[in-house]
């Protein structure tokens, strides 16, 4: 049997990963299921009135977006080491660079991309107003896919490591402000009537950035890892 | 000198509480950073020296316990 | 030159060359604060618009400065180590992170008592504290890190791998809170601006900043002393050492 070619390796490895989420749909429904409880809280904690939720709302909803995906970033290696096939890939003659950002693609998908797309339900729910809810959508399409790539440094630096949940949570959330501050400024530029176009073009130059340096990372850190 | 007396000194116009609490904190952690890596090194040489003592022990006397 | 670097990788050198640097570097920083902290204390005049409260400038301004420093210092020890598998950059980059952690607690902490009479509160969501305190969190991160391996060598590697991460977005990070605060900035707090400051309260500032760069170095080869001997402890030179000491 030949080697597959790079472009085909890696779009098995998404594949893969992606029957894997879908054998297990609650793996799906937990972030998703994560960000419906969470947006409940608020309205608990906050009071209810709808001019208040409103203007906490685009805070809110990145906030938990964040945690969404800090939560699930933990486990983006963590059977695959368990079982050993990770340390195959790393010795596999495809570029590790691209494998991993194949993982981390898969990771978006099951979990960025869908939460940018229920999110316009539980941005109604906190009273958002309708105009903002495009820039919502667009804003996390592109700054969960930064949160994935760096949520995957955290679990590559974690995974060989038996506690590395609360860890994980430290070493990357300070990483993950930039993204919070531009996201949730985009949101709230939309509910003013502001332009939103730099907003999303700040977060596309760090979406460039991290697909360009941080897949290194997460190979050096699996390489690590694995050598542990 | 710029203060005319101790009371002056300790006082500040009001601000001494503040200046005096932002100082004292400062130089206890200072204080904790210098002494802390001399106290790891002393407790570690003595640990090391203890054990080099008692292999010696053990294998000039093997017959004494 | 290459025989610098060669001895540079040797224990025994390193322990004995710092052990001397220290003798006189120590008693020098030490000298360097006290007069420091004197001068600023006693023999400068009040600011004309803070009063006294400004007299905490000479131990909050050095500690940030060389917060921010010495995470260069354990960035750069970090990638050293992941380069040319340098072992005493690994070392120096273990020994780097607590103290940086603690003067930025340092500056966090004098920022705070400073703020209170300057301000009016303690604490202020401005871009320099904010950022400080994630640089905080950043520090604490790798110490945090580094304590989760029980392979010292891979703990070292991924703490290097992490503070590099953390080096490339302290630009970022700071600049994107920097931008946030001025979109969020309240109008009751008015800052002094970049006045130019007066050559009496520059020199003892100039030696604070000194004595901290100064102070910064003493723990580092001192805490790096220590992990030396923790790490070579099978080898003759230590058990030696220990020898002396345990008949001292």
């Amino acid at each position: 049997m030949s080697a597959p070619s790079t472009t085909r390796f890696c779009a098995r490895l998404v594949r893969r990963q992606l029957v894997l989420a879908v054998r297990r749909p609650i793996e799906i429904g937990n972030p998703l299921l994560f960000f419906a409880m969470v947006v409940a809280l608020f309205p608990l904690g906050l009071g209810p009135a709808p001019g208040q939720l409103a203007t906490f709302a685009p805070g809110i909803l990145w906030i938990i977006a964040l945690l969404s995906n800090l939560l699930t970033s933990d486990g983006v290696f963590r059977s695959d080491f368990d079982d050993g096939s990770l340390e195959q890939l790393l010795l596999s003659p495809q570029p590790l660079y691209l494998s991993v950002l194949a993982y981390i693609a898969a990771h978006w998908l099951i979990t960025g991309l869908l939460l940018a797309l229920v999110s316009p339900l539980f941005a109604l729910m906190l009273n958002l107003p309708g105009a903002a809810i495009g820039s919502l959508v667009a804003s996390l399409l592109l700054g969960t896919a930064v949160l994935s790539l760096l949520g995957g440094i955290g679990a590559a630096l974690t995974v060989g490591l038996k506690r590395g949940g609360m860890l994980i949570s430290l070493l990357i959330l300070p990483l993950y402000m930039p993204v919070l501050i531009f996201g949730s400024a985009a949101v709230k530029a939309a509910v003013t009537g502001a332009p939103v176009g730099p907003y999303l073009a700040l977060l596309g130059a760090m979406l460039s950035l991290a697909i360009a340096l941080a897949p290194m990372a997460i190979a050096a850190g699996l390489r690590i890892s694995i050598d542990a | 000198m710029y203060f005319q007396s101790l009371n002056e000194l300790l006082h500040m116009d009001g601000h001494g509480a503040f200046v005096w609490t932002a100082y004292i904190i400062t130089i206890a952690v200072i204080a904790v950073i210098l002494v802390a890596p001399l106290r790891r090194q002393r407790g570690f040489l003595r640990q090391l020296a203890g054990e080099l003592r008692r292999q010696q022990g053990d294998a000039s006397s093997p017959g004494d316990n | 030159m290459w025989s610098f670097f060669h001895k540079l990788g040797s224990p025994p050198w390193l322990y004995g060359i710092s052990g001397s640097i220290l003798r006189w570097l120590l008693p020098l920083t030490l000298l360097a604060l006290v007069a420091g902290m004197v001068w600023g204390l006693l023999f400068t005049a009040p600011d004309f618009r803070q009063g006294n409260s400004y007299r905490i400038i000479y131990i909050h301004v050095p500690a940030a400065v060389v917060a921010l420093a010495g995470y260069y210092v354990m960035a750069l020890a970090g990638a050293v180590n992941l380069i040319w598998k340098m072992k005493m950059a690994d070392v120096a980059m273990k020994a780097a992170a607590p103290i940086g952690a603690a003067l930025t607690f340092i500056a966090l902490l004098t920022g705070a008592i400073w703020g209170k009479p300057t301000w009016g509160t303690w604490w202020v969501w401005d871009a320099r504290i904010t950022s400080m305190l994630i640089l905080l969190f950043l520090y604490l991160g790798v110490v945090a890190l580094y304590e989760a391996f029980d392979n010292k060598e891979a703990a070292g590697k991924a703490c290097a791998v992490l503070s590099l991460v953390g080096m490339v977005n302290i630009p970022i990070i700071y600049k994107s809170v920097d931008w946030w605060y001025s979109l969020h900035q309240p109008a009751s707090i008015k800052f002094t601006g970049e006045s130019t400051i007066d050559p009496s309260m520059l020199y003892p500032l100039l030696l604070m900043i000194t004595a901290f760069y100064a102070l910064f170095t003493c723990c580092l080869l001192m805490n790096m002393r220590a992990e030396l001997l923790r790490r070579e402890s099978r080898t003759n030179w230590v058990r030696k050492l220990a020898q002396g000491a345990g008949r001292g």
